[in-house]
């Protein structure tokens, strides 16, 4: 009475086809309906870019134009979280961190410049945007990037919520690191705890009324990252942000463009007991939660501990851990091992919301 | 349906308690706990009500009980379930709060 | 700085070493049964959102078939019901609910639908919270109320604790032990013990399973959450389904009593009634549905609002629901494998019916997992086997 049936998860599996007549918010939630968005709206019918650059169509974390024997690192990102004010940060340092970070994860660590362009609601309070600013500022100064050029604009009162910001980046580079390099036997490594963010975040937002200092993480991380490609050239093979989608959604990414399968260590993913109390509270798990300060980084396996060791020497990367590798089963696909047994690890679908159930 | 998870209760005031989760803390509600609490006791959260006062003799009971199960299901012969049984009781210790 | 290896002693219930050695019980018993495949059903989509979690169906021996039945309250909920949270909220009224209900697609569309066109939908981890939203606010707040006894303990104490004026409840709980004598009874089923829900249980004992297992012939297992209190379970109901006992074991003292809890169980029914309904998919659960009683008419937003749901069948409501098998596939029935949408119309990111949408969904579990997957180790295998 058993049917038996041999089903392979395959890369078209996870590309859904079908698009609705209305965008709902699931399709900026960085999973697979915003790819699918992306694909058929925006980069179908594009001109490709020329020959050995890096454009739409790779959607990676930017793109990269030759420019003699470097490269142009290009990264562009529109804002718009609430609440504005969150712990641990704001929509302005996530606005810089988040376009530095970009940056970064192409192998750029060194910025020219970021532009900021807002677009203010009427009624936005005026001591508001100044701390914005400030924020701005503080988080430019840590990253040793500066704001070159803007655009101001003003919405009539509830044509906007509150405040977009816009940011872009550019940079050059020697090395380009993607997000397509990873080799079967690599290591996954993360840079430190995750789920931080979007944890402070819906706390704030869905009013749980946590009390224990749960804090976004939102950081520049290019300091970091230069450190250790310079320390170790040619360790990093493959390198994403895990922002919308946690960490969940960067490896699926990764995995399906590399053409490899992931195992993920679950007892060795870094997770600060706040964080997994609030998650275990609304049954949200962390690897499906946003950072804004950590990365994840595709690493050839003889050079694992070394990338480790130097990731460990910065104050932003006491945390990093070793938490998978890459192998030849099951392609794109993600597998948790949980100590318990395994499961497949899947994107989520739209914005995290707290579960009773 | 039921996400309910244990927290040690910090301070009642009235019908309300704060209550720890693993370092996180949460106002949690008293209107349905079947016993009254105190700082200390053990309660399970649904939906920020408390449903449930765990008696602190429970946990290890539970985990006796499981035991048991263990214990029941060796054969002589079945040298598995021994090592099992026996790292087990190796382990025990360490993990007493 | 891993959270597992710290902490309270709950976390004991997660250690991997006792884990390991009641999956090889497991396997064990269930051999010692002959029958393949022995099937038994969980009623609880937390128990499953939990077996699929940890990891523990890769560990489940081969002819053991643990088949999840009308256990989500959110896929259970019928699509009228949800068109009714879905009109008040396109007719101006701010509606709070629970994550799990908004993206549950009703006739037309889903509350997280409505939102999209501009319906007002608050997201809340707790009644109390759309309590509080009603006290910050001048204008009615309607609580959308979803899931089992569990869940409606805590609506219950909140209109019990005297609730300003513009709050409302809609409710649509449900109410789980007569689903079980449903299932039981359904012609084509095989089901040979039940393991069911903790935290119902700790509300309302254990005891209210002896007479369904008395008229059933049936054992039931009352079960917890972790992973050792899963497993436990399932070890003590396959060895009752070995030993042919028909009987109630309790494998969750730590929660569950035989009476329950007498406070709860007071406020539950002197605010709810239980009356007859229908369940998404499975046509009249008597006694399966909780309704606000009459003394509480005040705050019963379907006394106090007119809900037009007819405003909702002005859009052709998609053919594609009368092919939705949700309620075989609940019932344990058919599989999600079965049904002619699945996998093609009917997938995660555009779900048809509601065992897509939840998270403990069987149909979203299965697409996602491909099936059951065999994740185990050893297996060397490449692809999912989908069993059944």
């Amino acid at each position: 009475m058993v049917d038996i049936r041999i089903c392979h998860p395959t890369l078209e599996d996870t590309v859904p086809s079908v698009l609705d007549e209305r965008i709902t918010l699931k399709y900026g939630a960085g999973g697979p309906a915003m790819r699918t968005l992306i694909q058929q709206v925006f980069v179908e019918g594009m001109a490709a870019p020329h020959d050995g650059d890096i454009g739409l169509a790779a959607m990676d974390d930017g793109a990269a134009l030759r420019i003699g024997d470097k490269w142009l690192v290009m990264t562009t990102d529109s804002h718009v979280i609430h609440p504005v004010f969150f712990p641990g940060g704001d929509i302005g340092r996530l606005a810089v961190s988040g376009t530095v970070n970009d940056l970064a994860m192409m192998g750029a660590t060194d910025v020219l410049g970021l532009t900021c362009a807002v677009i203010i609601e009427e009624g936005f309070p005026r001591a508001d945007l100044v701390r914005i600013q400030q924020s701005i500022r503080e988080s430019c100064a840590e990253a040793g990037a500066v704001i070159v050029t803007g655009d101001t604009k003003v919405m009539g009162k509830g044509e906007l919520d509150g405040i977009v910001l816009n940011t872009t980046g550019i940079a050059i580079t020697a090395r380009v690191v993607t997000d397509s390099g990873l080799r079967v036997g690599d290591r996954l490594i993360v840079t430190g705890t995750i789920g931080d963010h979007g944890m402070a975040v819906m706390a704030k937002r869905h009013g749980l009324a946590l009390d224990g200092n749960l804090c976004s993480d939102v950081a520049p991380l290019n300091g970091l990252m230069r450190a250790v490609l310079d320390r170790v050239p040619g360790a990093i093979v493959a390198m994403k942000d895990p922002t919308r989608g946690g960490l969940a959604s960067a490896l699926h990414e990764m995995a399906a463009k590399s053409r490899v399968g992931i195992v993920l260590d679950e007892m060795a993913l870094p997770v600060t007991p706040q964080v997994r109390a609030a998650a275990e509270l609304v049954g949200i798990d962390p690897v499906n939660v946003a950072n804004e300060g950590k990365a994840v980084l595709g690493v050839r396996p003889d050079a694992a501990n070394a990338v480790l060791n130097a990731l460990r020497e910065h104050p932003l990367g006491r945390n990093a851990a070793i938490v998978g590798q890459c192998t030849d089963e099951r392609i794109g696909a993600v597998i948790l091992d949980t100590g318990f047994g395994r499961r497949l690890v899947i994107e989520p679908e739209g914005e995290l919301l707290p579960r009773i159930c | 349906m039921c996400l309910g998870v244990p927290g040690r209760v910090v301070e009642v005031n009235g019908l309300l308690a704060i209550v720890d989760f693993w370092g996180v803390r949460k106002e949690i509600r008293l209107e349905v706990v079947d016993e009254p609490v105190q700082p200390g006791d053990y309660i399970l959260n649904h939906v920020g009500y408390a449903i449930r006062r765990i008696p602190t003799g429970e946990v290890d009971a539970t985990l006796a009980l499981y035991e048991e199960l263990l214990a029941h299901s060796e054969r002589e012969d079945d040298l598995m379930a021994a090592d099992i049984t026996s790292e087990i009781q190796g382990a025990g210790d360490e993990r007493k709060p | 700085m891993n959270a597992s290896h710290e902490g309270f002693a709950q976390l004991k219930f997660r250690d991997p070493v006792r884990a390991r050695g009641l999956s090889e019980t497991l396997a064990r018993v269930a051999q010692e049964i002959g029958r393949n495949p022995v099937s038994i059903m969980h009623v609880c989509g937390s128990h499953e959102q939990a077996i699929a979690r940890f990891g523990l169906r890769a560990t489940l021996p081969r002819n053991l078939n643990v088949i999840m039945g009308p256990g989500c309250p959110v896929c259970i909920t019928d699509v009228p019901e949800v068109d009714e949270g879905v009109a008040l909220a396109r007719q101006g009224v701010r509606i709070a609910t629970y994550g799990d209900m908004v993206r549950v697609p009703g006739t037309v569309m889903s509350l997280a639908d409505a939102q999209a066109e501009g319906a007002r939908v608050d997201v809340v981890y707790s009644v109390a919270q759309a309590v509080e939203l009603a006290r910050q606010s001048p204008e009615p707040i309607v609580f959308f109320a979803t899931g089992f006894e569990t869940t409606a303990v805590a609506t219950a104490a909140a209109v019990l604790a005297d609730p300003p004026s513009n709050f409302f409840v809609l409710s649509a709980h449900k109410y789980i032990p007569p689903v079980m004598e449903i299932v039981a009874e359904m012609p084509n089923t095989r089901v040979e013990g039940f393991l069911a829900a903790g935290h119902a249980a700790t509300i309302t004992g254990w005891g209210v399973f002896e007479p369904f297992v008395a008229r059933q012939k049936l054992p039931v297992v009352v079960a917890g959450f972790e992973p050792l209190d899963i497993l436990a379970g399932l070890v003590k109901l396959v060895e009752l389904i070995r030993d042919r006992a028909v009987s109630v074991e309790n494998m969750y003292p730590r929660c569950v009593t035989k009476e329950g809890n007498l406070r709860a169980q007071e406020q539950l029914w002197r605010v709810f009634r239980p009356i007859g309904g229908r369940w998404r998919g499975i046509a009249h659960v008597p006694n399966g549905n909780l309704r606000l009683r009459d003394e509480y008419a005040q705050l019963d937003a379907r006394k106090q609002f007119e809900v037009d749901v007819t405003g909702l069948w002005d859009y052709a409501p998609p053919a594609l629901v009368h092919e939705c098998i949700c309620g075989d596939i609940m019932a344990g029935i058919k599989s999600p494998t079965d049904c002619a949408l699945f996998g093609k119309e009917c997938v995660p990111h555009s779900p048809v019916g509601a065992c897509m949408v939840s998270s403990e969904g069987t149909c979203k579990i299965w697409h996602q997992y491909g099936g059951h997957p065999d994740l185990s180790s050893h297996s060397g295998g490449y692809g999912a086997v989908c069993t059944r």
